[in-house]
C-alpha cells in the first residue's frame, strides 16, 4: 500500500497578513490545501492519503476536502504534531492502527504547501521508495550555499555542483521508516530538520528525485504573492 | 487542481504556466505518455503563421497527436492506467448534418485552445478512445493523424464513383504513406500510385503499386480518384497534375494546407466533370474507426512503426525544443515525445 502523508501541521505564524495557517489560504478558486491534496487524490498510484493538521482545522478541513472531490474514505484527517517530527509519528502511527504495516507499505510525505507538485514528481517517488527504501526530491541549487559557524564569518564554501534544494515530497519504506526513528536517541531526534535525515545519520541511501523549480513552498506572504502570480489571471492584492 | 501547462509565447519560447482545473463528475484526466509533433505545431513553433494569427493565437499549449494513460475518472467510465487516444476536437453543440470536425462552434486544441504538453490533460469521457493493446506507443502517439486519413478516406468513399481501379496519392511524405497505406489494405481491389518528388522517400512505399516521380518525363498514367496530399507552395503544381492525370468525372480529395490561396485550372476541372472535396481533421467516429483498422489489419500499425523517427525523453522545456529542432530537420517521419516532465 502507499500512502500520501500530506503535513499541515504549521501554525501559520509566519505570514504577516493574517493568522490563518498559510495551508488555508485562497490560491485561485480554493485554499492551498485542497489544491495539494487533490495531486494526491487523482495520482493512481497512491492508495491512502491521510492530511495531518492542528486539531481546530480537522472538521473545516474535511468540509474543504469534501467541497471539492466529494466523499471519499480515501482520505482521512489526523491531527498533527508539535513538530515535523511529531507529524510524521502520527502518521506512522496511524497507518499502523489503522490501514496495517507491511514490509511493502510506503509513505509519500508532503507539505500541504506545495500545491504546485506535479504529477511525475508523485510518481517518481513511489517508485524510487520502492526501489531504494527512501527518496528526497531536489532541484540543483542555483545559489551558492555558504556554510558558517558561528553566523559571523564563512566557514565553507561548498562546491555548488553538488548542492541541491530540498523540497517535498520525501518518501519512504513505512517501515524503515518507522523503525530507524525509533532507533535514534532524544538527542538524534532534536537534531533532525528534515525526514531524509533519519536514514543519513543512520548510514542509509536515499535517492534523490527530480523536483521542479516550481514546486515552491508557500511559506511566506512573498511566495504566496509569487504563487498567485504563477496561477493564471491571479493577481495577489495586497 | 493546479496544473502545469506548457505554452508557445512566441516563436520558440515555451514557458510553463499553471492553470486551475476543477474535478468535476464529468472530467477524465489523462497522463500524456507520448506526443508527436504535427506540421502545424511546427508552423506555430517556428512563427510561419500570419503576425496576426500569432497574436491571436498565443500563448497556446501545442500538440494535438497524444497516447496517454488515464490517471482519474470520477464516473468511473475509465480506469487508472488505461491507454486511452485523447481526441483533440471538442464539439460544443450538436448537428446532424455537419461533422463534429468542421462545426465553427468546436474547439481544437494547439489551434486556438491548449494542446496536449500539459502535465496532465483534463478531457471527458465521450473524448477518448481506447487503444488496443498490442500497438506500439510510439506508433499510438500520432494516432491523431491516422485519424485525419481514416476521415478522408471515409468521405472520399461517400463521394467517389465506383469505378476504382486506380487510386493516386500526390504526396510522398508522412501524410501521402498514411493515407497510401489505408488504401492499400481498405481497397484491395484498387491499383494504389504514389506521386512524389524524392526517390529515397518514394522508396519507402514498398506497399504501393507503382511509385512515380513527378519530375520524370512522360508521365502515361491515369487515375480513377486522387489524394492531394502535398501542401504548402507545392499544392498548386500538384493539383494541376492530378487534373492532368485523373479520368473524367474523377474526384479529388485536397488534404494540403497551404498557407496561399492556389490557383486552380477550372477550364479542365468544368471539362472533365472533375470532383473536388476538401477534408481536414477528423471527429470521434473516425478514431474508433481508425481503432478498429488497427485490429483488423495488424499490418498498418507494423508499417506505421516505419514512420517513428526520433524519440524525444522529455523531461525539461529544453527537451521540448531539441525535439522541435530535431524535427525541422527531418525530411519524412514523426518527431516523438517520450513525455517524463
Amino acid at each position: 500500500m502507499v500512502i500520501g502523508a500530506i503535513f499541515a501541521g504549521g501554525s501559520g505564524s509566519r505570514m504577516g497578513s493574517s493568522d490563518t495557517p498559510k495551508q488555508y489560504l485562497m490560491l485561485g478558486s480554493k485554499p492551498i490545501i485542497v489544491h495539494t491534496v487533490e495531486k494526491f487524490f487523482v495520482n493512481p498510484g497512491i492508495d491512502k492519503i491521510i492530511v495531518l493538521c492542528p486539531k481546530a482545522w480537522i472538521s473545516p478541513t474535511r468540509d474543504m476536502i469534501e467541497k471539492s472531490i466529494g466523499k471519499t474514505d480515501k482520505v482521512a484527517v489526523i491531527e498533527g504534531g508539535k513538530t515535523r517530527n511529531d507529524t510524521l509519528q502520527n502518521a506512522l502511527d496511524y497507518i499502523t492502527a489503522h490501514l496495517g504495516m507491511d514490509d511493502e507499505t510506503v509513505i509519500v510525505t508532503h507539505d500541504a504547501v506545495r500545491p504546485f507538485v506535479t504529477h511525475r514528481i508523485i510518481s517518481e517517488n513511489i517508485e524510487a521508495a520502492k526501489k531504494y527504501g527512501a527518496c528526497d526530491t531536489v532541484v540543483p541549487s542555483s545559489d551558492t550555499i555558504v556554510e558558517s559557524d558561528n553566523g559571523g564569518f564563512i566557514s565553507v564554501i561548498p562546491e555548488r555542483a553538488r548542492m541541491y534544494q530540498g523540497q517535498t515530497p520525501q518518501s519512504f519504506n513505512a517501515k524503515k521508516i518507522k523503525c530507524l526513528f525509533e532507533s535514534l536517541t532524544a538527542e538524534e531526534k532534536n537534531s533532525l530538520t528534515d525526514a531524509c535525515k533519519i536514514f543519513t545519520i543512520k548510514g542509509e541511501k536515499v535517492r534523490l528525485v527530480e523536483g521542479e523549480v516550481f514546486n515552491i513552498k508557500i511559506t511566506w506572504p512573498y511566495d504566496l504573492k509569487v504563487a498567485r502570480v504563477l496561477l493564471e489571471g491571479a493577481f495577489s492584492d495586497d | 487542481m493546479i496544473n502545469a501547462v506548457y505554452q508557445l509565447v512566441s516563436p520558440r519560447m515555451i514557458d510553463v504556466t499553471y492553470k486551475e482545473f476543477e474535478l468535476k463528475a464529468d472530467t477524465v484526466i489523462v497522463r500524456p505518455l507520448r506526443l508527436a509533433i504535427c506540421k502545424a505545431d511546427q508552423r506555430y513553433y517556428q512563427g510561419l503563421r500570419s503576425a496576426e494569427t500569432m497574436r491571436a493565437k498565443l500563448p497556446m499549449a501545442l500538440i494535438h497527436e497524444c497516447v496517454g494513460s488515464v490517471v482519474y475518472d470520477a464516473d468511473g467510465a475509465f480506469q487508472p492506467g488505461e491507454t486511452v487516444i485523447p481526441i483533440p476536437n471538442t464539439p460544443s453543440t450538436e448537428d446532424e448534418v455537419i461533422a463534429e470536425n468542421y462545426r465553427r462552434s468546436s474547439m481544437f486544441m494547439s489551434s486556438g485552445h491548449d494542446g496536449f504538453l500539459q502535465d496532465c490533460i483534463f478531457t471527458r469521457a465521450d473524448r477518448l478512445v481506447r487503444l488496443p493493446a498490442d500497438v506500439n506507443f510510439d506508433v499510438a502517439a500520432f494516432t491523431e493523424l491516422v485519424s485525419v486519413a481514416v476521415h478522408a478516406v471515409s468521405r472520399f468513399d461517400k463521394l467517389a464513383h465506383s469505378r476504382r481501379g486506380t487510386i493516386g496519392v500526390w504526396g510522398d511524405g508522412n501524410f501521402g504513406f498514411i493515407l497510401s497505406l489505408l488504401l492499400r489494405y481498405l481497397y484491395p481491389e484498387s491499383e494504389i500510385y504514389i506521386f512524389g518528388t524524392v526517390d529515397e522517400k518514394l522508396s519507402y512505399f514498398t506497399f504501393a503499386h507503382r511509385t512515380i516521380n513527378v519530375g520524370a518525363a512522360g508521365m502515361a498514367v491515369r487515375v480513377d480518384h486522387a489524394f492531394e496530399c502535398v501542401g504548402g507552395a507545392g499544392s498548386e503544381i500538384a493539383i494541376d497534375n492530378i487534373i492532368d492525370l485523373i479520368e473524367p468525372e474523377g474526384t479529388i480529395a485536397l488534404l494540403g494546407v497551404a498557407e496561399n490561396q492556389v490557383g486552380l485550372n477550372t477550364r479542365m476541372v468544368l471539362e472533365k466533370g472533375l470532383r473536388l472535396f476538401g477534408s481536414s481533421r477528423s471527429g470521434k467516429a473516425d478514431f474508433e474507426e481508425t481503432m478498429n483498422i488497427y485490429r483488423e489489419f495488424e499490418d498498418i500499425p507494423r508499417y506505421l512503426e516505419n514512420l517513428v523517427g526520433d524519440v524525444v525523453e522529455v523531461r525539461s522545456i529544453g527537451d521540448i525544443h531539441k525535439a522541435f529542432e530535431l524535427d525541422i530537420r527531418r525530411n519524412f517521419g514523426k518527431t516523438i515525445l517520450k513525455w517524463e516532465k
